[in-house]
């Protein structure tokens, strides 16, 4: 193949990377935004979502579509009920304190991923695409569900972009996000809001999870690189600032799929982290937020 | 001496000198646990004068632990160092990488120092990983038998027998503890605590709690690296794993459990969680849940941990 059709297929599938991570980072972004924590057991919602749609589709015989269906609007609800306990339980027992949040976070990353190792077991597990259909480029043929991811995702942030801007319930996270006391003191069941924002963060990682996992496979394990580099795309595009964090995914994404085509992982990501950790200490409001939004 | 003073030293010398007198007792398999036990508890240790003392949460140490190690193991291994030139080895590596991570990490404060110190961790693994040549990444290298023997103060030392082990282990806790004890009763201990309780207020108050949280972390930093070293040396190997975050996860884990803030409390919490895990992966390949219900048991219930309910309740003066 030429160099061309070449860059064109890395980019195609960095547009991929990028639409999946954009619904990952948009969770996490989400809840650091609103609630002021850092989630480390996100990746593991993802992992969940992955795990749970292996698990749904095996409930449907013949034609994988309707196991797919399934999986996409069941596995991401229970991860959303799951996470809600989670809030209620152990988030919401210690104050949201950053640090308490951080440990209790990482304590729940293992909780999950190890029942999820117990019951599921070690090995990866594929799960069937929902339909086979290959766009006929000049140079190579191109799996139709890939663009369905993309154009799945897209569709799904602007949905999320719409609930927030244009409803009462984004309008009250709003609120909560830029004064919490005095979003209380109006009437705003804050206690609330903070349940639905982990849920549907949560739910966002889900949702991300089922739309790769018929690319990829589902495996207890997968959900650290995501957590990396959605903490990665959050940190660039600015702690809280949705916006950013979307623009930062599309770039990391796309920039990940392609750099990895020509130099090797290891070295891409020793550099990468590195350069975030850069942007962290000596620009703090990230390349695309402003301080305000912090 | 203040009679809480001549307490507190009866206690910390009485716990070294039951451990002294433990060796003789032990079977092979424990003997060689408690070792282990002690090595870790030095890296808790110097963790928790970070986290426990200064409140700094660093979710990174295992890159002070690896320096050491790698810093140590490599000398050993690729240049063929004796075994005391190779513990300094690791110990300089742990100063220098903490100095640097310190005047970078320090600029930030509360969760971006946290993620800042995971990401430089990440880092440091990955550059292990990507030197394979020298490192032999996840497979890591084994130490030849020309760095198992010694001579220290005209004694002939093998590495291979398991009391010199043991006592070398007990010496390092010994003097990492001496030295934490030392530390924290005094003016600079006073001053960590007073940042950890209000950074902004110690500040006004005409201190530069940029260089005090430095020092601390540069401390903090090189204890963990002798951890990492006399691990590398004493049991003659090293390997990525080591630098993974679960090695940043586990001081943590072991200062939360046994009291952060209280200089017994990381071996407490090490040898307690130690005979956990070494007790329930008997039974299932998932013993990683423990340590996950221990955390959060440990934020929702017990803040400051065994030692720390200890102390509140009973005894004042534990330091």
């Amino acid at each position: 193949m030429d160099f061309g059709p070449f860059l064109f297929l890395a980019t195609l599938e960095g547009l991929v990377q990028a639409a999946v991570l954009c619904l990952i980072a948009l969770g996490l972004s989400l809840v650091f935004g609103v609630m002021r924590v850092v989630n480390v057991a996100h990746g593991e919602f993802y992992m969940l979502g992955a795990v749970l749609a292996w698990w749904i589709t095996g409930w449907f015989a013949g034609n994988p579509a309707i196991g797919f269906v399934a999986a996409i609007i069941i596995g991401p609800l229970l991860v959303g009920v799951i996470a809600y306990f989670v809030e209620r339980l152990i988030l919401r027992k210690v104050e949201y304190d950053p640090e308490a949040t951080i440990v209790a976070t990482i304590g729940i990353l293992y909780i999950v991923q190890q029942l999820v190792l117990i019951t599921f077991g070690p090995d990866a597990r594929p799960v069937d695409t929902p339909f086979y259909f290959l766009i006929e480029f000049p140079w190579f043929g191109y799996s139709g569900y890939k663009l369905l991811v993309i154009c799945a995702a897209i569709m799904l942030l602007l949905a999320v972009w719409y609930v927030i801007t244009r409803t009462r319930l984004g309008l009250v996270m709003r609120a909560t996000q830029y004064d919490r006391e005095t979003a209380q003191n109006f009437g705003i069941a804050v206690n609330q809001v903070y349940a639905i924002v982990f849920a549907t963060g949560a739910g966002l990682a889900a949702v991300a999870a089922v739309l790769i996992v018929p690319i990829q496979q589902a495996h207890y394990l997968m959900g650290r690189d995501p957590l990396l580099l959605s903490f990665i795309v959050v940190i660039i595009g600015g702690l809280g600032s949705i916006r950013g964090t979307l623009v930062a995914a599309l770039i990391i994404g796309l920039s990940d799929g392609i750099i990895s085509v020509f130099f090797s992982p290891t070295l891409a990501k020793m550099v990468s982290t590195l350069l975030v950790a850069m942007v962290l200490v000596f620009k703090p409001e990230g390349l695309f937020g402003s301080r305000s939004q912090l | 001496m203040s009679s809480e003073q001549a307490k507190s030293i009866f206690l910390h010398a009485g716990v070294l000198a039951g451990l002294f007198l433990l060796q003789f007792f032990l079977p092979e398999y424990h003997h060689l646990s408690v070792t282990r036990i002690m090595l870790l508890a030095v890296f808790a240790m110097g963790f928790n004068l970070l986290f426990g003392y200064t409140g700094l949460l660093s979710l990174g140490h295992a890159m002070f632990f690896a320096a050491g190690m790698y810093g140590a193991g490599l000398s050993a291994y690729h240049l063929g160092w004796s075994v005391p030139l190779s513990f300094m080895v690791g110990i300089a590596c742990g100063v220098v990488l903490s100095l640097a991570i310190g005047l970078i990490a320090l600029r930030t404060t509360g969760v971006a120092f946290m993620i800042v110190t995971l990401m430089f961790s990440q880092v440091a693994y990955l550059t292990i990983v990507y030197f394979t040549t020298y490192t032999r990444g996840d497979e890591g290298l084994v130490m030849p038998e020309s760095a198992r023997q010694f001579v220290l103060f005209g004694q002939q030392l093998s590495l291979t027998h398991p009391g010199t082990r043991y006592n070398l282990a007990l010496m390092l806790l010994a003097i990492v503890m001496a030295s934490v004890w030392l530390l924290v009763r005094g003016d600079f201990g006073r001053s960590l605590i007073a940042i950890r309780e209000n950074e902004a207020r110690t500040k006004m108050l005409g201190y530069n709690t940029f260089l005090i949280k430095l020092k601390v972390l540069v401390v903090s930093g090189t204890i963990s690296a002798s951890s990492g070293a006399g691990y590398a040396l004493m049991f003659a190997y090293i390997g990525s794993s080591f630098a993974t975050i679960q090695y940043s996860i586990d001081p943590l884990l072991y200062t939360l459990l046994g009291g952060a803030g209280t200089v017994l409390g990381p071996f407490l919490g090490t040898a307690l969680m130690f005979y956990l895990i070494d007790i329930t992966s008997e039974y299932t390949s998932a013993y990683l849940l423990v340590a996950g219900i221990v955390l959060v048991i440990l934020v929702l219930f017990f803040p400051r941990g065994l030692l720390g309910a200890v102390r509140n309740r009973w005894f004042g003066w534990l330091p």
